[in-house]
């Protein structure tokens, strides 16, 4: 604790119509040495419940990846421009003067409008838009609010690892127990490893659930893996939620990015399943706008409710003209979902092209990606890189270590997905790195120069693994 | 599902005065909506313009920003906060960005209020520090503002002043004790718009410091205070900046409560569990409100002090409304409490209890909420009954006042004016 008191001299700048004191500050501390923080300390301390929450591997990691030389692949965060017509409602919000003060408390009326006439096409009930829907700060704020309004002290709330990493933390907050079981690949044998071979012991899942669970966390399409869940993974998980009288807390907010062969499934949809399921939406991730930080739940009043009253203690409103912006930008693609130009369906497109692309160009320095179903994230295992890491900090896991060194030698950033898992599962997941590709060309053009360079060191120091010349296909 | 549901940390939180007021006053669309506090006048045009440019600029801007802030809004708040607080302030470890001051209250009470703590709450109070309080775990201490009634033959005896309204001192002593962690401060006071003078703060800061007490300072309205009163920030007194968390809101500093951008400042000591609670929450505030705020921070800072500053026409412009909805609510027998600060009036309506006392409502429910409804109802005016902020055991005794907003454009005054003389002539009949 410093040693600090400040003597201040009540002196009164009064500026002309100014109507506040100013006081300033003449003597500083050092010199007078007697401390008021020894007692101060005692009781100025944090509540019990943010114990142990203060690290967090995207503010470690997004200081170092801030160096505009680096190349970025880290954080989920797309370079790209959101589609021109989303820009422009925002840009013509901005000219009306009566949509900057408050609005709905749990979503601005043409918002939660939108969101109903656009999930009422994919869920077979009606949806309330006042009752059933809930607009947050962003799927981190919706996550927040259902698992302050639905988990209490002494619950367990099951999670799937890897696992997006706020999970973990704001269940504990929550003073609930987190019960994990690791998603787990099967051998992909001839063919490319994919999402879809990591999948969850139906036994093992069974085992986690007792009458203390109050809940299972979904993530699907899964950051980082890029799973999507299948019918029978759902049903199976909707069997032992409705066994066991657990809620559903389903993290939806890559449902529009799924690739080929694959489709996005609603577990609310599922029989016995609307009634204990909350499904989070992100407006960031569906029109690839992060900074709006607005998204949503959607569940039956009895949940939603719960999560209202949150909010009602907690920011109580959202920003008004993102909403309205957001609302009129649903409305225009709501009303042409099958048409190739609505940005749920052009975005998977382009992104499935920069997806294999990265496949292509890990595999190409013999690297092993999981090729994700969906998502926008591919995760690779780094290990036979064999980088000499005996430099970087010795308590730390190997990826942590790994992103670090590639950060500082090759300018190129990712995310460990140790960061992804429990302390007890670091280690089976510690050489895996995650890269991000919601990026522009150029962005992928600089990392392949990267990696194509960093290859070519390796193959003139004899340190080339065989470089496989396969092409990306699409028959996963 | 069999099971109960709801986490037992909202009990005590589900209700909200406010879904109430806000609906009668939509269903009775003639009415004048003099209840919920923010302007409908637009915000100034300098406001406007940083939105269109930070949302029409680089389209990154569209993307996440730094979490404790964008670095712009952070970098200005902390030179301009600085300068007022006098001391040097960091704009990374001293400020922390929020949505909305609301939810600079949230995450102050979550990261520093445990279980068995007590908080120590000024009543009349916003009315979300109560179920703040109690979702942290927390036990609410209430310690009222009274009316001190001084008598001088020189002053006008139909007006009360909101600086009569004052803590006793003793009382308030008697309120800290070995499990009190927090003092919630309100300046300018809403609903009372009563501005706390420099004595005032003093007292406050002695016992915060005496008995090892953070205080948290919701100092929303500082920009607005009227006649030749001066807004403290309690941080700035001896002792108190280590102690103090100073909330703000660009909300009510430029007009623009639907942008939903607040700010915390304190010691770093303090702020890194606040950091902690936000990055486990809500993580990022938006981007280009930020950004847009920041920009107006910048032309402020520019033009302190001078006439054509916002912080110097708002409180000017305010002020006339101010005295305009006194003299108006006056003319039917209402007795104003004359505001010295915030965006609202609070009035006496003993009056009307006397000659009305028994209006429709539910068995208990306090005079004011019925005297609102049959307002709304009956002479087409929203207001706010003061009752909601008190807590449950003292709102008997504080049922006979009113809150008016009167942050409101021109029309809303004419259309006020209107109902109130059909009132006034209904009075005389």
């Amino acid at each position: 604790m410093r040693n600090e008191v400040s003597m201040y001299l009540a002196q009164r700048f009064r500026f002309l119509g100014n109507k506040t004191k100013f006081l300033t500050t003449i003597c500083s501390s050092k010199t007078l040495g007697f401390s008021t923080y020894s007692k101060m300390s005692s009781k100025l301390k944090n509540a019990k419940r943010i114990e142990g929450l203060d690290s967090n591997v995207w503010i470690e990691f997004t200081k170092l990846a801030a160096d505009p030389s680096v190349v970025n692949l880290g954080q989920g965060l797309p370079d790209i421009s959101p589609p021109t017509y989303v820009k422009e409602e925002l840009s013509k919000v901005a000219f009306v003067d009566n949509l900057n003060q408050y609005t709905r408390g749990f979503g601005h009326p043409s918002l939660v409008k939108a969101l109903s006439c656009l999930y009422e096409k994919l869920y077979p009930n009606q949806i309330d838009p006042n009752k059933e829907i809930l607009v947050t700060v962003g799927a981190y704020g919706s996550l927040f609010n259902a698992i302050q309004g639905l988990i209490d002290a002494g619950d367990e709330v099951i999670i799937m690892v890897p696992f997006y990493d706020c999970y973990e933390p704001m269940v504990r907050m929550a003073g609930a127990t987190p019960v994990f079981i690791p998603l787990r690949s099967k051998a992909a044998g001839e063919k490319k490893w994919s999402s879809s071979d990591w999948t969850l012991d139906s036994q093992e899942l069974e085992s986690k659930f007792n009458s203390k669970t109050k809940a299972i966390i979904l993530n699907t399409p899964h950051n980082p893996l890029g799973k999507v869940y299948t019918k029978e993974e759902l049903q199976l998980i909707a069997r032992l939620c409705i066994k066991y009288d657990a809620l559903c807390i389903s993290d939806e907010v890559y449902e529009w990015l799924v690739y080929t062969g694959n489709k996005h499934l609603k577990i609310a949809t599922f029989p016995g399943m609307w009634e204990r399921t909350v499904t989070v939406g992100s407006a960031g991730k569906t029109f690839s706008v992060t900074g709006w930080k607005l998204g949503w739940t959607i569940g039956p009043h009895h949940l939603i409710k719960h999560a209202q009253t949150v909010q009602q203690n907690t920011v109580y409103t959202c920003t008004t003209p993102l909403q309205e912006a957001l609302a009129q930008a649903l409305w225009i693609d709501l009303k042409r979902m099958d048409d190739p130009e609505c940005y749920f369906n052009s975005l998977p497109k382009e992104l499935e092209v920069k997806r294999d692309r990265m496949v292509h160009l890990l595999e190409s320095v013999g690297l092993k990606p999981i090729v994700p179903d969906g998502g926008y994230f591919i995760i690779a295992d780094v290990s036979s890189l064999d980088v000499d890491l005996s430099d970087m900090k010795k308590n730390e896991p190997y990826d942590y270590k790994f992103v670090k060194w590639m950060i500082k030698n090759k300018k190129l950033s990712a995310i460990p997905v140790s960061a992804f898992c429990n302390s007890e599962t670091k280690s089976q997941f510690e050489k895996f790195v995650r890269f991000c590709f919601i990026k522009k060309d150029s962005t992928l053009d600089a990392a392949e120069e990267i990696i194509k360079t960093w290859n070519t060191q390796r193959s003139q120091r004899g340190q080339c693994v065989t470089i496989s010349a396969r092409r990306p296909s699409k028959d996963l | 599902m069999a099971r109960r549901l709801q986490a037992r940390r909202l009990e005590g939180t589900e209700h909200n005065p406010w879904v109430e007021y806000v609906k009668l006053a939509k269903e009775y669309k003639d009415s004048v909506n003099l209840g919920q506090g923010f302007p409908n006048f637009p915000p100034p045009d300098f406001a406007l313009e940083a939105f269109q440019q930070a949302v029409t600029a680089d389209h990154m801007l569209n993307q996440y920003t730094s979490a404790f802030g964008h670095p712009p809004l952070t970098k200005v708040l902390a030179s301009f906060f600085g300068k007022l607080l006098g001391r040097e302030l960091d704009p990374v470890t001293n400020v922390l960005v929020t949505v909305g001051a609301y939810g600079a209250l949230f995450t102050a009470f979550q990261a520093l209020v445990d279980e068995g703590d007590e908080v120590i709450i000024i009543e009349p109070f916003f009315d979300c520090y109560e179920p703040m309080t109690l979702m942290a775990g927390g036990h609410p201490v209430f310690v009222s503002l009274r009316p001190v009634r001084c008598w001088s033959p020189s002053q006008d005896q139909d007006l009360d002043s909101s600086s009569s309204w004052q803590l006793d001192a003793t009382e308030l002593a008697s309120k800290f004790t070995p499990r009190t962690k927090a003092l919630v401060l309100n300046t300018p006071n809403n609903p009372l718009g009563k501005v706390f003078s420099t004595a005032e703060l003093q007292l406050v800061a002695s016992l915060c410091q005496q008995h090892d007490v953070l205080c948290i300072s919701d100092e929303v309205y500082q920009w607005l205070v009227y006649d030749t009163h001066e807004h403290v920030s309690i941080a700035s007194l001896p002792g108190m900046w280590e102690r103090t968390l100073t909330i703000g809101s660009a909300g009510k500093t430029f007009s623009v409560t639907g942008w939903k951008v607040g700010w915390v400042l304190g010691p770093d000591n303090i702020m890194k569990h606040l950091r902690t609670m936000h990055q486990n929450s809500v993580y990022h505030c938006a981007t280009q409100a930020q950004a847009a705020v920041a920009q107006c921070f910048e032309r402020e800072q520019l033009l302190f002090g001078q006439p054509s500053s916002y912080f110097v026409q708002l409180p000017r412009d305010m002020q006339r409304c101010r005295d305009h909805m006194v003299r108006s609510l006056q003319s039917v027998g209402f007795k104003p409490v004359a505001s010295q600060g915030s965006y609202f009036l609070t009035v006496d309506i003993s009056d009307f209890k006397s000659k009305m006392p028994d209006l429709p409502g539910a068995a208990h429910e306090p005079y004011d909420r019925c005297f609102v409804k049959w307002m709304i109802k009956n002479k087409g005016l929203a207001a706010i009954p003061v009752s909601i902020f008190y807590s449950r055991p003292h709102q008997k005794d504080f049922d006979h006042y009113l809150r008016f907003c009167f942050v409101k454009g021109e029309a809303t005054f004419q259309a006020m004016d209107e109902k109130l003389q059909k009132w006034k002539a209904e009075l005389e009949l």
